[in-house]
């Protein structure tokens, strides 16, 4: 049986006056029913200008998509959403995949009230009376955690806290039970405690679910598989565990120890990365990530001049794009970086 | 939302007091510092041959050479108590509300306003009803088409209309429309309503058109504005991501949150246009409320212009208040507050 959802070689560009923005420039993924893929990367790592890709949701002549992105519905069928007319992908939205955005005060229209807004995505792709449709939006927020769902069904998205009107918005996106669920960065504007429960609640899910987020925290705790991004490419995918345990690219090395920890002194609790991400208009030639990498010169000159492809390291299903030759990133991995982890 | 409203009517109150002694200052005052005297302004209503005891009469009758705030308070109580005025031989009895007499027409003057209201309320209902379809739906167009042929075209006409007085384009019309192609009214005419609503439209078509085109520029220009922000917002992209079809995206979502600021500025507008649409009103001789007043300012006949700013400014704070009572309808985030 095919995945529920195959990009291949997805290419996002966006061309402007200073040059061609490549926002995504050759992605390929794979995310089975029921799992759970995390995206991490820093900002303008192309990780939301996929997920709106695969949603459809770039404005039509502002960005060149290329590549394929195959999901696999089970209404419709198997279809390459890149090849598909803006309709017939606009007819999946909300039925077979939804999205869920950062900001869920600005991403709730604030002159309806929430059960206006579940009815109207439940309506849309059911035929079902306006009652019935109400009582379906009660029982979504009542599934979603919202106590007194029966009266809050009629309040206005500011009438809820941040992390109630993140539930409120998964529950407007549950509403037509989609197979595949996009969260880009679903936590990143609530309180930590709050944080917390709505992972819970994505992890529930029966959808499968694809988790963005520069937070590696969040990844670790919903993904069963990690992709790591960096200037619109993947320099490392596999097994979440395998990922946290062994994380073969240096750029991976670089996310694990920016991460602050309590357990370290404060000298040694950050380790930023050197640099800044790289301009999207003029990335740099070979591995982009080579003018950040403190293991660039090991490569022989060739992290300066061609790309990497994602190869296997580990083990058969974690794959790294990085030019340093296994033993040899083995050997890095044990003697500098896992005493640091 | 009972009290508020009390409130607000009782502040309305004082408002109309402030512009009407204001109106009164400058009517009354002014002329005073510039050298006129009583008598000066009695003999406007003494006719031509009056001896000069004659004229003193007249101002000590009219009450010209009373203080200011004595007339201005003869003036409030005539609102409240209705006031009797003598025209020589006999008396004429102005019930209240008495917004003052003419001498110079030998006339109440609420009386001869609400004759000219319907005329002034036909031309600004009808020039609203066309400037907010025309502004909003070409705003609508050129904010979906930005930088399209018809969004350059549209905000270029646009400019044209917030740009040219009416006395201009509407001089212009008439002579194209009504002179050289004569198919509309050639102006100066108004039939009511209730006694041919055809001939009534036919009378007011180019004035409505002129009207609009200066108002449609302006709500062409905001609602573009409006929509290009609000089709950037977060709320637009969580509309399409739940998979509707894009018109309901634009209008039930984008014009939704756009047309808030219209609205204020329409409730304004039109109120402001109720207490007289001067310019169109004189370009076309439609005897309205506006054409009243820019005579009553011509011949200095202060009763009158007292009577046409009492009724304006009520218009203005009617529309206020209409307008932030249907702000409470239209947002839900005023409403709770």
């Amino acid at each position: 049986m095919s995945p529920l959802l195959e990009v291949r070689d997805l290419r996002v560009h966006f061309p402007t006056e200073d040059g061609v923005v490549k926002a995504v420039d050759g992605l390929s993924l794979q995310l089975e029913r029921g799992r759970r893929l995390g995206i991490v990367g820093e900002s303008g790592s192309g990780k939301s200008a996929a997920a709106l890709a695969i949603m459809g949701l770039h404005q039509p002549g502002t960005a060149r998509i290329s590549g394929e992105i195959w999901l696999d519905s089970t209404e419709s069928g198997r279809a390459d959403l890149v090849r598909a007319g803006a309709e017939q992908v606009r007819k999946l939205r909300g039925r077979t995949m939804a999205m869920i955005f950062q900001d869920p005060l600005s991403a709730l229209h604030p002159y309806y009230t929430v059960g206006h807004q579940i009815v109207e995505a439940y309506r849309l792709h059911h035929d079902v009376s306006k009652q019935r449709a109400y009582r379906h939006a009660v029982e979504l927020l009542d599934r979603v955690g919202i106590p007194q769902s029966g009266s809050r069904v009629d309040d206005y998205p500011h009438q809820f806290s941040g992390g109630m009107r993140q539930r409120v918005m998964i529950a407007m996106m549950l509403s037509c039970n989609p197979d595949l669920l996009i969260a880009d960065e679903p936590t990143t504007a609530l309180d930590v405690t709050v944080q917390a429960q709505i992972l819970d609640l994505i992890r529930d899910l029966p959808a499968a679910v694809l988790v963005i987020s520069h937070d590696l925290g969040v990844v670790a705790e919903l993904a069963d598989d990690i992709l790591v991004m960096y200037a619109g490419r993947a320099v490392e995918y596999g097994p979440a565990s395998d990922v946290f345990a062994a994380p073969q690219h240096p750029y991976t090395w670089g996310l694990l120890g920016s991460m602050p920890r309590w357990d370290r002194t404060r000298s040694q609790r950050l380790a930023p990365i050197p640099g800044t991400p790289p301009s999207l208009i003029n990335i740099p030639p070979g591995c982009p990530f080579h003018p950040r990498c403190r293991y660039a010169e090991l490569t022989g000159g060739q992290a300066t001049s061609v790309r990497p492809e994602l190869r296997p390291a580990g083990s058969p299903e974690h794959l790294v794009a990085c030019h340093l030759p296994n033993p040899r990133r083995a050997q890095i991995l044990a003697d500098e970086i896992r005493p640091t982890l | 939302m009972g009290i508020y409203i009390v409130r607000r009517m009782i502040a309305a109150v004082w408002l109309l007091l402030i512009v009407t002694a204001a109106t009164f200052v400058v009517f009354f005052l002014v002329p005073r510092l510039a050298g006129a005297t009583p008598d000066d302004l009695a003999s406007r209503y003494a006719g031509r041959t009056a001896s000069p005891e004659v004229i003193h009469q007249i101002a000590i009758k009219l009450g010209f050479t009373d203080p200011i705030w004595v007339q201005y308070g003869r003036f409030v109580k005539g609102l409240v108590l209705g006031a009797d005025y003598s025209t020589g031989p006999t008396t004429v009895h102005c019930p209240a509300p008495c917004l003052g007499y003419s001498f110079l027409t030998q006339n109440p003057v609420l009386p001869d306003l609400l004759d000219r209201l319907p005329v002034t309320m036909s031309l600004a209902a009808g020039g609203a009803l066309i400037w907010l379809l025309a502004g909003v739906s070409t705003g609508v167009i050129s904010a979906l088409h930005r930088g399209s042929v018809f969004d350059r075209a549209a905000m270029g006409v646009a400019l044209a209309g917030v740009s040219l007085p009416i006395f201009f384009t509407g001089l212009l019309a008439l002579s194209v429309f009504s002179y050289w192609l004569g198919i509309t009214a050639p102006g100066g005419s108004y039939t009511p309503i209730n006694e041919n609503p055809l001939h009534w439209a036919y009378d007011l078509l180019l004035p409505w058109i002129t009207l609009a085109f200066l108002y449609a520029a302006g709500y062409a220009r905001l609602t573009r504005a409006g929509m290009l922000d609000t089709m950037g917002e977060d709320f637009i992209r969580t509309a399409r991501a739940k998979g509707l079809p894009e018109r309901t995206v634009v209008l039930r979502h984008g014009l939704r949150a756009a047309l808030t600021p219209i609205l204020t500025i329409f409730g304004i507008d039109l109120g402001l246009l109720l207490g007289g649409a001067i310019l169109t009103e004189s370009t076309y001789s439609l005897p309205g409320i506006g054409k009243y007043s820019v005579d009553a300012v011509v011949n200095n006949d202060l009763p009158k212009v007292l009577g046409v700013v009492l009724v304006g400014s009520m218009f203005i704070i009617v529309a206020n208040l209409v307008v932030d009572l249907l702000y409470a309808v239209v947002d839900p985030r005023v409403r709770y507050q």
